[in-house]
């Protein structure tokens, strides 16, 4: 008597619980995104216009991607992956859904920007993703105790020997073949070519380690470290480096020589998310310039919404300006899309670099 | 002067305890003790649970350190010598065994402590297991030994040592009865054989009585007294003792000389004779083996202590069976051993009896 | 001796849990990633089933090294592990009593109330170049500069050490709890001395507690994902990074998949030779766990 009685309070709670799920899944969005890219007022002032409940996961590139390869694409409503990292997986995979343009209102969005974008994230003639926010990576240098850094190479600089940092991942990689005379972006669709070059780009950091302090992984431990002195150069985002410029001068952000490394994060929608809808609005919510200036200014990077850096603050401005003279923004390289394969290419080559042998 | 000289080296003691006292706090569990134990002795301590004896024998054995006093071995005092280093081996009351090694590596343990090289121990082991009884038990685990095999090699275990003393803690107490008869018979004769000095603790009467040469009784941390088993059950120096060795019926009541004897008036205003000393209050003791039965009064007529009573219980155990009489005059019914032979063979509950016992029969004490 | 329907209704409904706890959480995921280890990528969204995947463990040597080096360094935490915990579970066991046993336990399961992740990072604030262990060197003037502790093998054992130690203290303390006074005392009584005590009667009877301390510290430590990515940082590879870097930051599961079960394979081959090599058997080792 006892277990069926008990059996049947079981069942009417879940019933209960699968009721209150379903009225909640009508109004909300899943988002998977980087940290930083929604600031609360904004969310809050999107369910207040929409009566869209917004509900946040955080993530990078790797994992949003293995997130959504578990569930083939299920779980979440709309993911930021960056540009080059929607073709690939797409390929590969089949974790996302094509866009529908006609619902995204395009003149919010830089033009050229917008055309980058599709061109990069189009897979059999359908486009997948639009720009969102953008930014690069290069050095953060304390310009005190390591004023000689102006490549990725002299990170590997005797004179500053157990004090540099640089992420052991693909970015890295990609950061020091440009710096050693190499066009890796030129090789991605020979895999055989590719694979020599990361090989001579392996043996070059395996030398370079001896400098390192730690290959960063979370972007605050490489913070505090710089902050406390431990590491007085790193390759590392801009928008870390200025960051710490707003708290101390001497560290800086320095669009590297060889040239700053450009991505651009991206909205895409799972392919089986399941509030398209919600995921249209909130696109076109954040391209606002308005909402756009807000975003990029928590983010601390840049927007490809169209007007919104006339909103922007004049700190963030400068500090651009300084880091990234003229030429210095025609040197960026925007990565194009990555092929299938590569990342098992570079795969083997961090590995090895990270075991140590 | 080389007898002198021979007399000081080989004193005629095993081991001598000189006023030991150890105290537990405020809590003295032995107190002031002292005795000697000759070579080739089985000498026992007897008490009740708590009265110190392990203590004792703890201290001998070197897991204890006196509060004061001296404890000596052939004359070497043995103050701050470890246990390890003590030439003194226990048998211990869960016999110890080492159940993580075979038998023979338990009784060679020892010899490969003190340096023996492995193949002497293990000959030497095979050889004490044999005397023994054991022979070829050496490779059994220990875990594969009936309760007596265990005994004798816990015994081994310690024989093979050669020490000058070996100490028995309530070795039986874990045995059934009829195994723990069987084993005092061959702990008295395994002794025999060695001739090494046993001391003995146990609360069991009857272990110390049939194995012991001598006996202590022990209470409340003190010897009550040091003798012969035959001193202590036919001369108790004391009540305790009296009560403690063997069976016996106690008797309460105000004490006065009369003719080379002392009377004992019990509170329902009975008397009895007996024999010892006491002041006001007395306590008066008698063997149940001690008391005449005879239906006819007659045949008791010579006998000071005459008394009338009705069997009101036959506890048959054999030959230590007993009836339990009331008695007029006493306040507990007199125990006296049931007759299994002549007139009064076969008597029951209920039937009339008259008993009585001489005066030497009854020992008194002050209470 | 028929059972009434509804006695094994009863029996089953009460073994139900265990049966889907067992079947859900633990053997399908593990036959799934089984099936999952021997598919080989083709082409885009094609697979085929085929050995590449534990073929390349062995072909590449940085597969296996890291794994040996992984197996080398676990072995020699679970060794410390076992060389520091015996004195602490002998005090435990054989000396401390009543409250004082109970706060030495509780003591013992303090760290553990927080998770690995902040022990890990409480090792790192200790250890790092600003951190607090170089400040009292300089302190003190054992050194001039700032030492850098953190990053190394050395961080990395210590981390692991420290995490292990309970799960091999509390079995061991079990064990040697159960070891009759008199027995030791014997052992001292027959001429002993307290290394010969310790070497012929403490550590035999403690074996199967030692035992299955040393497996589930092995077991924890080979496993271990976050102490030696953050304590390690630049300087050799666990192979938990291997599996996870497979699996996350390569997308490729059948890969992640085949060297999860090396792992499995490899690290229980480690523990049956271990076992083998002491004369234990897994039954008497599992009764003392």
């Amino acid at each position: 008597m006892l277990t069926k009685r008990a059996g049947l309070k079981l069942a009417t709670a879940l019933a209960a619980l699968m009721v209150v799920g379903s009225a909640e899944a009508a109004e909300k969005l899943r988002l998977l995104t980087w940290a930083d890219y929604v600031p609360k007022d904004v969310m809050e002032q999107f369910t207040k216009e929409t009566g869209i409940e917004v509900e946040v996961t955080l993530s990078n590139n790797e994992e949003m991607i293995s997130k959504l390869r578990a569930t083939q694409g299920a779980g979440f409503d709309l993911v930021q992956p960056s540009q080059d990292r929607i073709a690939g997986p797409q390929t590969e995979f089949g974790i996302y859904k094509p866009l529908d343009l006609s619902k995204i209102k395009s003149d919010q969005f830089i033009a050229s920007m917008l055309e980058a974008t599709k061109k990069n994230t189009t897979v059999d003639g359908k486009v997948y993703g639009v720009p969102h926010i953008w930014g690069t990576d290069g050095l953060i240098v304390n310009t005190k105790t390591a004023a000689k850094v102006a490549d990725y190479n002299d990170l590997c600089d005797p004179a500053i020997a157990g004090k540099a940092s640089f992420r052991a991942k693909r970015p890295a990689l990609i950061a020091f073949a440009f710096a050693n005379g190499m066009d890796p972006f030129a090789s991605y669709n020979d895999p055989k070519a590719y694979t020599a070059m990361m090989e001579k780009v392996g043996t070059k950091l395996a030398e370079c380690k001896k400098n390192v302090k730690f290959f960063w992984d979370g972007k605050d431990q490489l913070l505090n470290a710089i902050r406390s002195g431990e590491v007085v150069a790193a390759m590392a985002w801009d928008t870390g480096g200025w960051k710490l410029n707003s708290e101390s001068a001497d560290i800086k952000f320095v669009a590297p020589k060889s040239g700053a490394l450009g991505w651009v994060d991206t909205f895409a929608i799972p392919a089986k998310g399941r509030n398209d809808d919600a995921a249209y609005k909130w696109i076109n919510f954040n391209m606002k310039p308005e909402i756009a200036a807000k975003v990029a200014a928590t983010a601390g990077n840049f927007t490809a919404s169209n007007g919104a850096d006339k909103l922007m603050q004049g700190k963030l401005k400068d500090q651009f300006a300084e880091s990234f003279p003229k030429a210095a923004i025609d040197n960026i390289k925007w990565y194009p899309a990555v092929p299938a394969g590569i990342e098992e290419i570079e795969g083997k080559i961090l590995d090895r670099l990270k075991a140590g042998s | 002067m080389t007898l002198c000289i021979g007399s000081v080296m080989a004193p005629s003691t095993d081991l001598d305890i000189v006023r030991v006292t150890k105290r537990f706090g405020a809590h003295a569990a032995v107190d002031d003790v002292s005795f000697s134990v000759a070579p080739g002795e089985f000498f026992s301590i007897l008490g009740p649970s708590g009265c110190g004896k392990t203590t004792l024998m703890r201290m001998i054995a070197g897991f204890e350190h006196p509060t004061s006093g001296d404890i000596r071995i052939r004359g070497q005092s043995m103050i701050g010598v470890p246990a390890n280093r003590r030439p003194v081996n226990m048998v211990f009351q869960s016999l110890a065994l080492f159940p993580m090694m075979s038998v023979g590596e338990n009784v060679a343990y020892g010899l490969t402590c003190r340096g023996v090289s492995r193949a002497e121990a293990e000959e030497r082991a095979g050889r004490m297991l044999e005397r023994v009884g054991l022979k070829g038990f050496g490779e059994r685990r220990v875990t594969a030994l009936s309760g007596g095999q265990r005994q004798r090699v816990a015994i081994a275990r310690c024989l093979v040592l050669e020490p000058t003393l070996v100490l028995l803690d309530e070795p039986l107490g874990a045995l059934d009865l009829k195994l723990r008869e069987h084993m005092k018979i061959e702990l008295k004769q395994l002794q025999g054989t060695f001739n090494t000095t046993f001391a003995y603790i146990t609360h069991d009467q009857s272990e110390a009585l049939v194995m012991s040469d001598r006996i202590a009784v022990m209470n409340q941390g003190r010897f009550e007294q040091v003798g012969s088993p035959r001193e202590l059950y036919h001369n108790p120096a004391t009540p305790f003792v009296a009560s403690f060795v063997g069976e016996t019926n106690r008797l309460q009541g105000e004490a006065s000389a009369s003719n080379g004897a002392i009377a004992v008036r019990l509170p329902s205003g009975a008397v009895v004779q007996g024999q010892g000393r006491a002041g006001q209050a007395a306590l008066a003791f008698v063997r149940p083996e001690a008391v005449a039965l005879a239906q006819d009064p007659s045949l008791l007529g010579s006998l000071p202590n005459r008394f009338e009573g009705r069997v009101s219980a036959v506890l048959f155990d054999g030959a230590a069976s007993s009836l339990l009489i009331d008695t007029a005059g006493f306040a507990e019914p007199v125990r006296a051993v049931l007759p299994q032979a002549g007139p009064l063979a076969g008597i029951q509950v209920g039937a009339p009896v008259h008993v009585g016992w001489t005066a030497d029969a009854m020992k008194v004490f002050a209470a | 001796m028929m059972q009434k329907p509804a006695q094994r209704l009863t029996l089953f409904l009460l073994l139900a849990p265990a049966i889907l706890w067992l079947g859900l959480l633990i053997v399908l995921p593990h036959v799934e990633i089984l099936v999952l280890s021997f598919s080989e990528r083709v082409a885009p969204r094609v697979y085929a089933f085929g050995f590449r995947n534990y073929l390349e463990f062995f072909t590449e040597p940085l597969y296996w090294r890291t794994f040996a080096r992984t197996a080398f360094m676990s072995i020699l935490v679970t060794a410390l592990t076992l060389v520091l915990a015996f004195p602490i579970a002998l005090y435990i066991a054989r000396v401390a009593q009543g409250r004082v046993k109970a706060m030495l336990l509780l003591l013992c399961l303090l760290p553990f109330w927080v998770s690995e992740l902040v022990r890990t990072l409480g090792w790192m604030m200790l250890l790092r170049e600003t951190g607090v262990v170089s400040y009292i060197l300089r302190a003190v003037g054992a050194a001039d500069q700032p030492v850098e502790l953190l990053y190394n093998d050395g961080a990395v054992i210590l981390g692991l050490v420290y995490g292990g130690l309970l799960f091999m203290i509390v079995p061991l303390a079990n064990a040697l709890e159960s070891l009759e006074p008199a027995v030791v005392e014997a052992g001292f009584d027959l001429g002993g001395s307290r290394w010969t005590v310790l070497r012929r009667i403490v550590i035999p009877h403690a074996m199967p507690g030692i035992v299955a301390g040393c497996i589930i510290v092995f077991m924890l430590t080979v496993g271990n994902f976050a102490t030696p990515v953050l304590l390690g940082g630049k300087n050799g590879l666990w192979f938990t990074e291997q599996i996870y870097a497979q699996f996350i930051t390569r997308f490729n599961w059948p890969q992640g998949a085949a060297f999860g079960m090396l792992l499995l394979l490899l690290s229980s081959a480690i523990v049956w030779l271990g076992l083998r090599l002491t004369g234990q058997s897994l039954g008497t080792t599992l009764k003392q766990a």
